[in-house]
């Protein structure tokens, strides 16, 4: 059994064809057949059915009564461990719900597990979490591919059709690039709309919670219930969240839709700039007005995201220390012998690697020409985009330079692997919302995204025009 | 030049600067709505936020900021209408998010002054280069146990504010008037408790001797000092140690250094290779502290009447001198106390010295002696003032109000009262105390022959043995012009 939309099975709900707890049944079941795949570090069918019992209480007007949703395990959830894909992490219960998820709870939704994830969402490939490698369910048999990173539990769980909604996090293109290799809709909205509490934290400037789903109007339902202000997080934006999916309009008449001329990079294979020229045509062809626009600094954004993020996470890191909660080495001798060890055991390669750059990047003598300078150049960045907003309503570009790769690849290679965001970064970097949505296969079959941005809190107008293109594939 | 200090080969000046931190005074923390309770049970007073559990964020505590600038406002400074917080990064078990949040290149209060004042009546600006907020750490436990270190979280994330001086003060007494006087402004402004055994107010001090003239030598810094003897203590001790290191050919490395209390003596700290980098960034999970003009101005008008300018107040319309007047108002109870006793009768302002003097040696005494502070003194101001009138009014001598104190303080009752129910009321009536006279002369014929004979000390005799027939009631003017004419007429 397959359910497409929330809106198909939440009317099955109302018209009582199925029940919660046959809707748990339901995915239980798909879980279980899919174990192997590494999608979730959690699940545990007691606490499914448990959830079922609260939620056959509640009134049928919860917008998501009943909805199977999957957690990337990096939202702090009080029935289910929260590991953040680490070691360090690995027996952490929390005692409190991240606000993210305790909207989803609110609203009657039902989670399936904690699904897996780069540790401590570092990573392109969902291949540095210490719960082992998750496999994209688009591989061909005895060829596992990468279904991204870092989200790449959650989204390969929607494309795997264990839940139809699945929470995931984007700081540098964490949500929109395994999207993009799963053939799924992901979106990450403008940085604030969703509170951060209770999220572990990688780097606080740039990490915004987002949502993947099957289809647009899917992730339209989802965010609204997500997105809120929120007085515990002061970087949390206050304002009204529009009831996106009421208000999707597919009329692009009129709408400016600028295409970056520093998005068409050497090095990116043809499928990809013939799969954008083709989003390019249709959105012409439904009325829209194309524009070629510049974003000068975009070459910049890569090296600014890889100086600004590993700062803050170093300092964000630095309280898995072994002192008050999760892994401490054994048989330490002295308190700085404690840290080495509970840090060396229980960081994995990356992390390590870019708490190493991050520290080397504030350290005194390397602030101004690394920090200070990647912060002015992010100003720059963002400013791009405000000007660039100005002549058009919308962005459209590639989401990844690439389709799914094999799991793998670029193992050993960080900078090929942190070419993976050259897209997504500079979005993030500004703040503003952006979308991936599947938009055509490669000659392997596989799926290829495009994405959408536009500036900040405009989420409605993306949704639209996401909404139109998906169209051209139904 | 009395800050010179003696050397070898020339004089020495001693260059001595101060960090001063003082718990804001707040129920809440700096970041998060725990208590900030004193001497409570062992983490029993920390949110998710102060045991930074993942995915926990700070949020400002507003009254903290309010609290900020109102002590700026007190230390005549600059209050900046943008500041940031910084993540000051270091790793220590009782800093949980392995970070302070503190203030760096941008706090919240720039320059601004303090006056202390000398007993000679001189005073003495001293700069304030600037004031920033900071979380305070926990508390690392390491004698509960032979082999383990406990730790307490409810100090993590107090709110403190580091009070920084221009290397202004030249020995150990300016900077105990300093730290003085800040504490008292705190008070004043309430701020801050002022509590130094509690820890509510401690001092860095940062000292560094030169050949005057000359520029500043190498300083060291003594952490953590929580009271004024200590702090003089301290600072005596590493201007002999870093002159006799210096005279003897050395040279004095920076360094953080300990006072130990029970030898007296200053030690490093770590040493110079341990030293921290603390990578200092703005925390990205807050957002620049902004503050506009009519927030500042409504606190304005939460500001009190501060010491200088109740000193300012006592000089002008009590006539009392620059330094009884800094002395009074250093504390504001006792302050308080003072002004209470000339409101209560405004005839008084003509006697505040005198009022002065029974604030700070009788009543003093007797509430030492008591261990009570002059808050819980059972002589309320308005008696004291009575009292006071009562002597200057003639009606009892200072010697017999000293037992009409104790009195009070035993009874809570109305001097006048005393006075009538024991009948201490002076005598001046001449016919009596001439009496009192006549007896004395008539029972010492030998000593007024003696007195006669040239030796005048023997008139305290006569006084003393007149007073004790009076009981101590005698007006002593009266009876000693009365005494001194009675034994002329005698030659």
């Amino acid at each position: 059994m397959e359910f497409q939309s929330i809106s198909q099975l939440k009317l099955l709900l109302d018209d009582n064809k199925i029940s919660v707890k046959e809707i748990a049944q339901t995915y239980i079941k798909k879980i279980k057949e899919k174990k192997d795949l590494n999608i979730f570090i959690y699940f545990n069918e007691d606490k499914i059915y448990d959830q079922v019992k609260l939620i056959e209480k509640i009134s049928n007007d919860n917008s998501l009564k009943g909805i199977p949703i999957a957690v990337k395990d990096l939202f702090c959830t009080k029935n289910m461990p929260t590991t953040a894909g680490s070691k360090i992490l690995e027996n952490f219960n929390p005692t409190y719900e991240s606000f993210v998820t305790q909207k989803l709870i609110n609203q009657g939704s039902m989670f399936v597990g904690k699904t897996n994830l780069d540790e401590f969402a570092m990573g392109s490939a969902t291949n540095t979490s210490y719960f082992g490698d998750t496999i994209n369910p688009l591989s061909n048999e005895g060829s596992p591919l990468a279904p991204g990173g870092s989200s790449g539990g959650s989204a390969a769980a929607v494309a795997a059709d264990l839940c139809l909604g699945a929470t995931g996090t984007d700081t540098g293109g964490s949500i929109r690039q395994p999207a993009s290799f799963c053939g799924v809709v992901g979106i990450k909205p403008t940085y604030g709309i969703c509170s951060r509490w209770g999220i572990v934290a990688f780097a606080s400037s740039l990490d915004q919670a987002g949502i993947f789903s099957k289809n647009v109007t899917d992730a339209s339902i989802l965010l609204k219930e997500m997105a809120g202000h929120d007085l515990r997080d002061s970087t949390s934006s206050n304002v009204k969240i529009p009831n996106f999916s009421e208000n999707l309009n597919i009329d692009l008449k009129g709408k400016k839709i600028g295409i970056p001329k520093e998005y068409t990079i050497d090095g990116i294979s043809d499928e990809i700039n013939e799969v954008w020229e083709q989003a390019i045509k249709s959105l012409e062809q439904k009325g829209a007005i194309i524009e070629h626009i510049s974003l000068p600094h975009t070459k910049y954004a890569l090296p600014t995201y890889y100086i600004i993020a590993p700062a803050e996470a170093s300092s964000n890191l630095a309280r898995y220390d072994g002192v008050k909660y999760g892994h401490r080495a054994e048989n330490a001798k002295s308190l700085d012998d404690m840290y080495e060890l509970t840090r060396s055991e229980g960081f994995g390669k990356e992390v390590k690697r870019r708490i190493l750059i991050g520290t080397y990047v504030l350290s005194a003598g390397y602030y101004d020409a690394y920090y200070l300078k990647a912060q002015k150049v992010r100003k720059l960045i963002a400013d791009d985009f405000v000007k660039a907003f100005k002549e058009c309503d919308l962005i459209l570009t590639p989401t990844a330079p690439s389709a799914a790769f094999p799991l793998n690849e670029k193992q050993d290679d960080p900078i090929k692997m942190y070419l993976n965001d050259v897209f997504t970064v500079p979005a993030s970097l500004a703040g503003i919302p952006g979308i991936s949505i599947p938009y055509g296969k490669d000659k392997n079959g596989l799926p290829l995204g495009i994405q959408l941005l536009s500036k900040h809190f405009n989420e409605q107008e993306i949704f639209n025009a996401a909404f139109a293109l998906e169209k051209d594939y139904e | 030049m009395s800050n010179l200090i003696k050397g070898k080969h020339h004089d020495w000046e001693t260059v001595i600067g101060l960090e001063i931190h003082a718990q804001v005074k707040s129920n809440s923390k700096l970041f998060s709505s725990s208590s900030t309770t004193f001497g409570s049970n062992p983490n029993s007073q920390v949110s998710l936020v102060d045991a930074a559990m993942p995915g926990m964020l700070p949020v400002i505590n507003k009254y903290c900021i309010e609290q900020a600038v109102k002590t700026g406002v007190g230390l005549n400074a600059k209050i900046n209408k943008y500041s940031i917080f910084d993540r000051k990064n270091y790793f220590y078990a009782d800093l949980p998010q392995g970070y302070q949040i503190s203030q760096y290149k941008y706090p919240i209060i720039g320059e601004g002054k303090v006056t202390i004042d000398f007993k000679d009546g001189s005073s003495k600006e001293i700069r304030i280069v600037r004031l920033h907020l900071e979380q305070d750490a926990g508390k690392s436990l390491h004698d509960q146990n032979p082999t383990k270190t406990y730790v307490d979280l409810n100090r993590s994330g107090v709110a403190l504010m580091e009070i920084v001086s221009e290397p202004d003060l030249r020995n150990a007494d300016e900077a105990g008037l300093y730290i003085s006087k800040i504490r008292s402004i705190l008070m004043y402004l309430d701020t801050c408790d002022g509590n130094m055994q509690e820890g509510s107010l401690r001092a860095d001090v940062n000292i560094s001797v030169r050949k005057p003239g000359d520029e500043y030598g190498t300083r060291c810094e003594i952490k953590n000092l929580n009271s004024i003897k200590f702090i003089k203590q301290a600072i005596n001790y590493e201007v002999k140690r870093q002159i006799e290191v210096l005279e003897d050919g050395g040279s004095i490395e920076q360094n953080t250094l300990l006072f130990n209390t029970s030898t007296g003596k200053t030690k490093p700290m770590r040493s110079k290779e341990e030293a921290h980098d603390y990578r200092y960034f703005p925390d990205p999970d807050l957002l620049p502290l902004e503050i506009d003009q009519e927030e500042i101005d409504n606190i304005k008008k939460l500001i009190p009447e501060l010491p200088d300018e109740r000193k300012k107040r006592y000089v002008d319309e009590y006539n009392l001198s620059n330094y009884d007047a800094s002395v009074l108002t250093s504390d504001k109870a006792i302050s308080d106390y003072f002004d209470s006793v000339i409101k209560s009768d405004f005839s008084l302002k003509a006697s505040s010295k005198i009022v002065v003097n029974w604030i700070t040696s009788e009543l003093f005494s007797i509430l030492n002696e008591n261990n009570l502070e002059i808050i819980n003194s059972p002589i309320k101001p308005k008696d004291l003032g009575k009292l006071v009138k009562l002597i200057n009014e003639d009606i009892i001598s200072g010697k017999i109000a000293k037992e009409v104190l104790i009195e009070m303080f035993n009874t809570t009752s109305d001097p006048q009262i005393i006075i009538d129910k024991k009948g201490l009321k002076q005598v001046t009536n001449t016919d009596e105390i001439e009496a009192f006279v006549d007896e004395v002369i008539e029972e010492n014929k030998k000593m007024v022959e003696q007195y006669l004979s040239g030796k005048d000390k023997l008139l305290g005799f006569f006084v003393g043995q007149s007073m004790k027939k009076s009981k101590g009631k005698a007006n002593p003017q009266i009876l000693n012009e009365i005494i001194k004419k009675k034994l002329s007429k005698k030659n």
